[in-house]
Order: C-alpha cells, then sequence, then structure tokens
C-alpha cells in the first residue's frame, strides 16, 4: 500500500468538502462580536451576552495549569464564523446543499428523511451553523424542541435567555469566555414535563473550512420527569494546521429528569509526525437542579492532537446522580488532559466515575478530577475508578485526582491501577491464532468494556471499531 | 508430522536449547521431561513461536497439508492457524474479555484460515457445550472473563476446553498436570484421551509419572541442560519414578 493511501486509511475522515463558505473578517473584537450577531439577528440581550463574554475573555489569560503543551494560538489569525453558503436560508432538508449532504452521507450521517428508519435525530453543524435537523416533526408532536440554538434564539427566546450561560459563564474558563463572545450555532433541546423523548437525539459536529474555529453551544433542559440520551459525534478533515474547536455544553435536569449524554471523539489527531490536528478545548457541564435528577457522561475520546475536556455535574437536587464514564486513547503525539469534576452540594447525592486511559506510542494520557463535597451535601457518595494502560514504553499515564471533603458523613471511594499490556498476554492470545493487532484490541477492549457498556448499542460498535483502528498502526 | 533438528535456543543471551533433536510422527504421544530448569517448557515455548526466545541453529519442520513448512518462519497466530496448540503452565488472565468471545473469535481465526466454513452461534454454543461436558465444566464458565478469578485447576481445564475446540494437529502441553488435584487430573486426561486421534499428536511436558498413567506416552525424552540425553518407550518414564535423574545425568556426563 502507498504510504499516501496508508494515511487516508489512518483517518478516513480526512476529506475536504469542496464548498464555498461566506466571508466573515478575521480575528476576534468588539466590531467582530457586533457584525456576527447582527449576521444572525440576534436580540439585544444576547449581543450583550456575548459582549461580557468578550470583555471577560480579554482580561484573562490563556490557562498554564494542564498537562499538556499547548504552542501559542494566535487568536487574531482564526475566522470565528464560517457559514457554508447556500442560496438562501433553509426551510428543508430537501433545500441543503447536495454537497453538504453528500458530505454527511459519507461521514454515515445521512440527513435525508431515509435515517427515520435508524430512529436517530440528528443535527448537523457544518462548521459554524447548523445545517440541517432532522426528524422535526416526529419531535414536535411529543413537545421536543430539537433545533440548533440560533433557531431557538428566534423562537424560544425565553427558553434559551432563561438557560443560557446559567450552568458554565463565561468567567469560567478562558475558552468558555471566548465561546459566549463569539459562539456561532449549536444545539438546542427542550424536553418538556413526563416526556421520555421518543428518539435518540444527535448532533455530528464537522469542521471543514480553513483557519475556521469552530465554536459551538449546545443547550439541553430537560423538564420535570423527562428523559433524552444524547449523542454526539465530530470529524475534521487532515489538514497540516491546527485547527481549534472550543465548545460549550450545558444540560440542565429539573426534579425527577434525566439526561445521558454520549460523546464519541474522533477530530483529526494530526499525522504520524504530530503535524495538524483539532485543539479540543471543550467546557461540558450538567447543573442536577431538581431532586432525583441524573446525568451521566459518556466520552470515547479517540481523536485530536490536544484533548482538554472535563464534563462534570453539580448535583444541586437532593438525591441526583451524576456519572462519568470515559475511555480516552491516545497514539502518535497526541495528548490528553481529561477527566471530571463532582460538585455534590444536594443531600444524599451520589456520583461514579470510570476512567480508562490508554496511551501508545509517545502520547500523553492525564486523567484530572475532582470530587467535592460541600458541606451541606450530607450523605453524599462517590466511587472513583481510574485506571491507565500503557502500550509500549514511550508514552505516559498520569493521573491527579483532588478529593476535597466538607462533609464528615459522606463516603468517597478512589481506586487506581496502572497496566502495561505484558508480552504474555499477547503471546497468549496469538498463540491462539490471534494476530498482534488483534490481540492488542481484544485487551484494550477488555479494559473498556465498563464504559463501552454504558454507550448506545450502535454507538458502542462505532466505539470499538474506532479504538481498533486507532491501534492498528500503534502496536508494533 | 513435526522435525525437529539440532535446535538452538537462547532467551535475554543465555542459551537454553543446546541441540535439539526430536520427530513427532501423527497419532503418537510423546513426554518431555527433565529435572527443572533443562529447558522443557522453553522447547515448547520455542516451538509455539514465543518472541522471547532467540532461535540461534537448526530448524523446525511441521507438515502442512503433507509438505513440511518452516515453522520458525511463521508468526505464532499463523503457527496456531495452521495447528499447533501451546497449553500453557501459566495461563494467562485477559480482564473484560468473556471466555465465550474469546473463544470464538479463536475458532473463527482458525477456520478462516484453514478454508473452513464459521459456525453460527447457535452451531459455536452447541460445540462448546459437547467440549464442556468432556471436561466436566459449568455452562457459566463461558460467561466468565478469560482464566480471570479462576483457581489453578479451572484454568488448566480452561486450557484443555481451548484445544478441544480448536482442535490442533499437534498439541504441546506445558506442565498441565501441574497445580491439578487427583480429580481434575482425571478429568483433565479424559479430555486429553478424548481429543487424541490417529490424526494428532501430543507432547507432554511433564514431571510426573502421575500423568502418564493416564495418558500413556509412546515416547519418553530426558532433556538435561538443553540436550536430550535419553530416550525410551513408557517404561523409561517408571524407571525415572524409581530411579530419578541422576543416574542418567551421570552417564550423559561421562559421554561427553
Amino acid at each position: 500500500m502507498k504510504a499516501e493511501e496508508k494515511m487516508k486509511e489512518d483517518y478516513k475522515y480526512g476529506f475536504v468538502t469542496d464548498i464555498e463558505s461566506e466571508d466573515f473578517p478575521k480575528g476576534v473584537n468588539e466590531e467582530i462580536v457586533r457584525l456576527l450577531s447582527t449576521r444572525k439577528n440576534e436580540p439585544e440581550w444576547l449581543l450583550e451576552f456575548r459582549l461580557k463574554g468578550l470583555r471577560q475573555w480579554q482580561k484573562m489569560e490563556h490557562p498554564k495549569w494542564q498537562y499538556c503543551e499547548v504552542p501559542p494560538i494566535d487568536f487574531q489569525a482564526l475566522t470565528y464564523y464560517a457559514k457554508p453558503k447556500t442560496k438562501k436560508t433553509v426551510d428543508s432538508l430537501e433545500e441543503i446543499d447536495p454537497e453538504l449532504l453528500e458530505t454527511f452521507e459519507k461521514l454515515g450521517i445521512p440527513l435525508t428523511e431515509q435515517k427515520r428508519l435508524m430512529g436517530v435525530a440528528v443535527d448537523a453543524v457544518f462548521d459554524s451553523v447548523s445545517v440541517g435537523t432532522t426528524h422535526q416533526e416526529d419531535l414536535e408532536k411529543v413537545g421536543v424542541i430539537f433545533c440548533s440554538i440560533s433557531e431557538a434564539v428566534q423562537k424560544y427566546p425565553d427558553l434559551v435567555k432563561k438557560y443560557l450561560g446559567t450552568v458554565i459563564p463565561a468567567a469560567d474558563n478562558y475558552y468558555a469566555a471566548l465561546n459566549c463572545a463569539v459562539f456561532s450555532d449549536g444545539s438546542f433541546v427542550y424536553i418538556p414535563p413526563g416526556v421520555t423523548c421518543p428518539l435518540d437525539l444527535s448532533t455530528y459536529f464537522r469542521i471543514n473550512a480553513k483557519d475556521t474555529g469552530q465554536f459551538e453551544r449546545t443547550l439541553i433542559i430537560a423538564d420535570k420527569g423527562s428523559y433524552v440520551n444524547y449523542l454526539e459525534g465530530c470529524t475534521a478533515p487532515q489538514r497540516d494546521e491546527n485547527q481549534l474547536h472550543a465548545a460549550i455544553v450545558e444540560l440542565i435536569t429539573l426534579d425527577d429528569a434525566e439526561i445521558k449524554y454520549s460523546t464519541v471523539q474522533n477530530w483529526f489527531a494530526g499525522d504520524k509526525a504530530g503535524k495538524g490536528g483539532i485543539f479540543n478545548f471543550v467546557t461540558k457541564r450538567g447543573h442536577c437542579i431538581g431532586k432525583n435528577s441524573k446525568i451521566s457522561w459518556t466520552q470515547v475520546e479517540a481523536g485530536s492532537a490536544i484533548t482538554w475536556k472535563y464534563p462534570s455535574c453539580v448535583l444541586l437536587g437532593e438525591n441526583s446522580v451524576g456519572s462519568f464514564y470515559s475511555v480516552a486513547l491516545t497514539n502518535h503525539f497526541m495528548q490528553a488532559d481529561t477527566g471530571t469534576k463532582m460538585i455534590h452540594v444536594g443531600k444524599n447525592t451520589r456520583s461514579t466515575i470510570i476512567s480508562k486511559g490508554i496511551s501508545a506510542e509517545k502520547s500523553n494520557n492525564v486523567y484530572r478530577g475532582l470530587v467535592k463535597i460541600m458541606p451541606s451535601a450530607t450523605g453524599a457518595r462517590n466511587y472513583s475508578q481510574c485506571d491507565s494502560m500503557l502500550i509500549g514504553s514511550e508514552c505516559g499515564a498520569h493521573t491527579f485526582p483532588t478529593i476535597d471533603v466538607r462533609n464528615d458523613s459522606a463516603v468517597v471511594e478512589h481506586e487506581a491501577t496502572t497496566s502495561k499490556i505484558s508480552a504474555d498476554q499477547i503471546f497468549y492470545l496469538r498463540s491462539r491464532g490471534y494476530t498482534q493487532e488483534k490481540a492488542v484490541s481484544l485487551i484494550v477492549n477488555g479494559f473498556c468494556k465498563d464504559v463501552f457498556k454504558t454507550l448506545p448499542l450502535e454507538f458502542s460498535v462505532e466505539a470499538v471499531k474506532l479504538i481498533e483502528m486507532k491501534l492498528e498502526n500503534s502496536v508494533g | 508430522m513435526l522435525e525437529v533438528k539440532n535446535l538452538s535456543a537462547q532467551v535475554e543471551g543465555s542459551e537454553i536449547l543446546k541441540g535439539i533433536n526430536l520427530t513427532v510422527k501423527a497419532g503418537e504421544v510423546h513426554a518431555i521431561m527433565g529435572p527443572n530448569g533443562s529447558g522443557k517448557s522453553t522447547l515448547a515455548k520455542v516451538i509455539a513461536g514465543h518472541p522471547a526466545y532467540e532461535v540461534t541453529g537448526g530448524s523446525v519442520s511441521f507438515d502442512v497439508n503433507r509438505k513440511p513448512v518452516d515453522l520458525l518462519e511463521l508468526d505464532p497466530d499463523v503457527r496456531a492457524k495452521e495447528g499447533v496448540f501451546l497449553g500453557f503452565q501459566y495461563p494467562v488472565e485477559i480482564p473484560g474479555v468473556t471466555n465465550v468471545d474469546f473463544l470464538r473469535e479463536a475458532f473463527n481465526e482458525v477456520c478462516a484460515h484453514q478454508g473452513l466454513d464459521k459456525l453460527d452461534d447457535a452451531q459455536f454454543k452447541s460445540l462448546v457445550r459437547e467440549k464442556l461436558k468432556l471436561l466436566d465444566m459449568d455452562e457459566r464458565f463461558l460467561e466468565r472473563d478469560v482464566n480471570a478469578g479462576f483457581s489453578g485447576g479451572e484454568k488448566k481445564k480452561n486450557e484443555i476446553l481451548q484445544m478441544a475446540i480448536l482442535n490442533p494437529r499437534l498439541a504441546l502441553l506445558d506442565e498441565t498436570d501441574s497445580g491439578l488435584d487427583i480429580d481434575a487430573l482425571r478429568i483433565v486426561s479424559k479430555g486429553v484421551n478424548a481429543i487424541k486421534s490417529r490424526f494428532n499428536a501430543i507432547v507432554l511436558v511433564t514431571h510426573y509419572q502421575r500423568l502418564l498413567d493416564l495418558i500413556v506416552p509412546d515416547y519418553v525424552h530426558v532433556l538435561y541442560k538443553g540436550r536430550i540425553i535419553k530416550s525410551g518407550d513408557k517404561s523409561l518414564a517408571l524407571e525415572l519414578e524409581k530411579k530419578g535423574y541422576d543416574w542418567l545425568i551421570a552417564e550423559a556426563e561421562e559421554k561427553h
């Protein structure tokens, strides 16, 4: 196989769609933010929200505490808004540029209505804008709102205004502030009281344009007694330059509501020499506001040059439950600094953390976690398990767990292991007919089982395949 | 079917095998005996292709479709697919992988290589059930993670179960009897005897006559310091049981 073909096989989503995007000046400043807001025809309060974010960001410095090397980013050289040029606003999926539809088809995300058969509603975000949300009618029947956040701002301003930025305010961190200023689009979900969402909802993010940052924002509100299963997938073309993805995801559950949020992240990770790749700097957090409410994060992080994210839960309501299940796989020169925060505020709140980090080749994999039990959180419980697996001898695995308990009645457990795939394990499998690659993949899949089993079936199949594909060229 | 000629091998610079000659034909049972550290396990591992051992001389040929093939040229998984099986002295644990998934994949790999049809799920399950019965094993065994938390006896039974399912032409059983109580030894031996046929061969690495009472060898070889110093029939093992190795070692050292 030619080297070039091999490269393509390494990352099969590395193609570029030849589609014109609407011009937008580079850089970030008040003028740009105002222009963005005007283009999107936003109400005054949202412009204020953006400007507040911008002013906050301008006061801040790039954080230094992460255990990965982030090369300096020239924020003024980026374009903050890249919209695929379309002849007019899109009213239905039939009007979407066929080139775009084809891109999503190639990615395995058909947006046409045949997708209905699969029982998943998809919101597809291409560069900075949402290009199409499927199954809107089916969802409307039960009162579920699933649309792009731009559309929600126009159609449901009260809901958006009430919750936007309440979970992750601009001042939370550097990239959250930047996102508040320049977020372009994203998904919005509202599940009305007592409704179990009849379909799994899904957002598919695709970065295409060059020198573009993707700053989307997802806001999901599960009203009393409701339930939703949400899936998120990501890919990007293979480019030599690094690209920035700084998203925000905010989840809110009211009394007895539950949100399950699953991510399979496969942004372009850079090539074997460490060139190019996405900087995935994402802030994800959920507020379990209501009693007995639940938020569960499952992530399979297998892409990006640098991943820097901590899907977290603030457990406010009594008996609320937070979980975090994570598999982070790094190879080549990838770096991942990921983990979670579980903040226990309400009584009898419970949280579970299962983190599996796998590092291969020259990559670096960090688990960073905080379990905080506030004085009010009587009877709180946490169980954390952080396992690391090393493949080869040039990679690194690090764990930085912080446990802060301010209530004596809390029970907090933490278990951690580090293992290396042993030569004996591999030989054992090979002597049973497994190739070297299959042997490693079997061992790794076994290691990740506790996390994979929390994924919806089709995602779990995809995750297994993804891990296999990533490892294929990492084990000699 | 197996022809080992003047085989030498080393691990981390120290030479363990120093010119082994061994011929094994289909339908035969060979026992490899000898004091600790004589190279018995190494011989089995080298034939199976353990990467930690470096072959420094000699050859190993194995008949594939009635033609001799240089086994040392093949990757360990290809050797397995061609019908070489190593029963481990210390079977390895694979957490998170169920026994049945592990077995199914191994079985399919071997079938695909040998051009045999894959079995569907029901057919495979019924094959496994039949083999479980042979080894007096509970079906719940299948849903447990590979060797994880198994007792010594269960691990060894699991090795023979794998052998029964993969149906190798050459089985190298490395101290399969160690760590077994009398009942387990009897069951394991019964299993091996049931698998034994005129189409396959078995090489037993063992310290004890008690295994050879149950799986009767056609040939017994005594290994000492990396060489076969004596070969004979089953009576040699009985003699060793009585007299130990010293007399043979003295004989061998006199020769050198």
